[in-house]
């Protein structure tokens, strides 16, 4: 009776998701402006664009990010998957309290906290901020983020398939890596690409940890929004937003095919 | 020998990352504590070392004996700072009221869509999460500015025959940390209420209760769950909100995560923004304890 396209779900789901997407799409279309207001439209243009790609600094810190991204983002999956397969496998060793308090703090922790903290830590030990620092601090909070989605994804897996790669005399590391790793790998790439795009979003964390020479795109785009408005930045915010917008799109359709592949094979399976 | 190297390396799985951890972490941390004891400086780095670790034992309880609680009397005593916890806990509260006001509403929707569309819905609630926090905050300056698309549009209508001044106000404050939030109540919301056994809505519906009160009888209080982590998802990490406010907010926006920032990074007062983030750590604690209990006991009820 009230599931369905009823006229209140209709209005709550099209009031809702143009409340979250009308926002983006007004700062793309704008992008394109001609005009260099911001919120007078004068005609279609792609000139920021060019501008924005001929910007050197732009460009320098958009490369500082991609860099720090890529690093940053592939240490903490490894350490993330570590830490999850010790939260899942292993239910009692000495600190396991303490251990999995570590890891879910960094998720609710605010980030002027983190930022500040890690910043005395290279302090105290002497360590000039630059692009290391940067990727040391991104390192330690996303590595919790790939922990906690690769758990969930941890518990669910039958750890029978594994004994048996034992029992059929396969070493610890070669089970996991022929058997376990192939399971759990969406949720590994997932966490993946979670700690990329926490990297490529952080301002606050890299703004206390980073130094000269180490700007960030996001540190770039708070400095030149406090001065105002432009559509260059609109430009730089459109392209990162298609470009966050499409990876996770075609994830998830990867994913989805992948899923279906295989709930035929085991269909087949049962047949046979 | 070789059998010794593999528990090593097995148990590495432990090791590594509670090493690192306990190195970028852990330590940080008393770090900070141990900072917001000592004295401002006027040196690089700006402060006087609370306690040497290079001191020995015996140096150590001289530092001990040196630890001031001068920085937290400061912050006692200057309004601006307990003004800015309070303001901050009065921002984060209201705006978690107006995130579950807004996103009640859609996950309901959501959650009664035609199961195909399911999944549709759900990627696009996901998928401003994954574009960067710091471009939707953006995105609305340019809406909310006095000559911006809002008031354009205000005005064209007839509404106003004034622009408003919205931007730089509390308003476009908590404007942005709705619009930022809004996935996080919507997500575990919808996963409450999808999962809502509906034959119980129907046995309302025969006994006599109009829709809207099977709504408030049957629906919303089995949604408590996904209520009470949905508005610790979004209060949590507004407490502690520096982005939205340095945006969006005018000087009037006092945000506690705002205050550290420019006090680490203007008055450069090391010591005292540590004590400023001890003791938001300590606020946080409160409501974090109480979202990990609530979640624990979610998840023993569901097996």
């Amino acid at each position: 009776m009230n599931r369905g396209w009823t006229p209140f779900n209709v209005t709550s789901v099209v009031m809702g998701f143009s409340f979250l997407y009308i926002p983006i799409l007004i700062l793309i279309i704008y992008s394109f402006n001609a005009s260099k207001l911001v919120t007078v439209w004068a005609g279609f243009s792609t000139q920021w664009y060019a501008r924005a790609f001929a910007n050197e600094g732009l460009v320098n810190a958009a490369l500082v990010t991609l860099r720090v991204g890529l690093i940053s983002a592939t240490v903490a999956t490894v350490l993330g998957t570590l830490a999850a397969l010790a939260l899942v496998r292993f239910s009692r060793f000495r600190g396991r309290f303490l251990f999995s308090g570590m890891i879910y703090a960094p998720l609710v922790m605010p980030e002027v906290i983190t930022g500040l903290s890690l910043l005395l830590l290279f302090v105290s030990v002497g360590m000039d901020r630059g692009v290391t620092t940067v990727i040391l601090s991104h390192i330690t909070f996303s590595m919790c983020f790939v922990a906690v989605v690769v758990q969930s994804r941890l518990v669910s897996f039958d750890r029978s398939l594994e004994e048996a790669a034992l029992d059929l005399g396969a070493t610890p590391a070669r089970a996991f890596m022929s058997v376990t790793l192939p399971i759990i790998a969406p949720a590994v790439l997932a966490g993946w690409m979670l700690a990329f795009t926490l990297s490529l979003d952080d301002l606050v964390i890299a703004q206390f940890n980073s130094g000269p020479g180490a700007t960030t795109l996001p540190m770039k785009i708070f400095s030149q929004v406090r001065l105002g408005v432009t559509p260059e930045i609109n430009a730089v915010c459109a392209v990162l937003v298609g470009i966050v917008a499409s990876g996770v799109i075609i994830a998830s359709i990867g994913l989805k095919r992948q899923e279906v592949r295989r709930m035929r094979a085991e269909q087949l399976a049962a047949q046979a | 020998m070789k059998n010794g190297l593999r528990a090593i390396l097995a148990r590495s799985t432990i090791w590594l990352p509670y090493l690192w951890l306990l190195i970028f972490f852990l330590a940080p941390f008393v770090l900070v504590a141990k900072l917001s004891l000592s004295e401002p400086a006027i040196a690089q780095p700006p402060y006087i070392p609370a306690m040497r670790f290079l001191d020995g034992p015996i140096g150590w309880w001289a530092d001990i004996k040196r630890f001031s609680i001068g920085n937290y009397l400061f912050i006692t005593e200057d309004s601006l700072y307990w003004k800015s916890y309070l303001s901050s806990l009065r921002i984060a509260i209201i705006s978690t009221f107006l995130t579950l006001a807004i996103g009640y509403p859609l996950a309901l929707g959501m959650a009664r869509a035609p199961r195909a569309w399911r999944p549709t819905l759900l990627m696009l609630v996901i998928l401003p999460f994954w574009t960067s926090f710091l471009i939707r905050v953006y995105a609305w300056i340019g809406i909310l500015k006095k000559e911006g698309l809002l008031n354009q549009l205000l005005l064209w209508v007839g509404i106003i025959s004034e622009p408003l001044t919205i931007l730089n106000t509390n308003v476009a404050v908590y404007i942005g940390i709705v619009y930022s939030y809004l996935p996080f109540m919507v997500l575990p919301l919808y996963a409450n209420l999808e999962r809502q056994n509906q034959t119980l809505l129907e046995a309302a519906n025969d006994l006599g209760c109009t829709n809207r009160a099977a709504f408030w009888k049957v629906t919303w209080p089995l949604s408590m769950p996904g209520v009470i982590a949905g508005c610790f998802l979004v209060f949590i990490p507004t407490v502690g909100e520096f982005v939205i406010p340095s945006l969006l907010g005018g000087s009037e926006t006092l945000m506690i995560g705002r205050t550290l920032y420019d006090e680490f990074f203007q008055n450069r007062d090391w010591p005292v923004s540590s004590a400023v983030a001890v003791i938001l750590l300590m606020i946080l604690l409160v409501p974090i304890m109480l979202f990990q209990r609530s979640e624990a006991r979610a998840r023993s009820r569901g097996q």
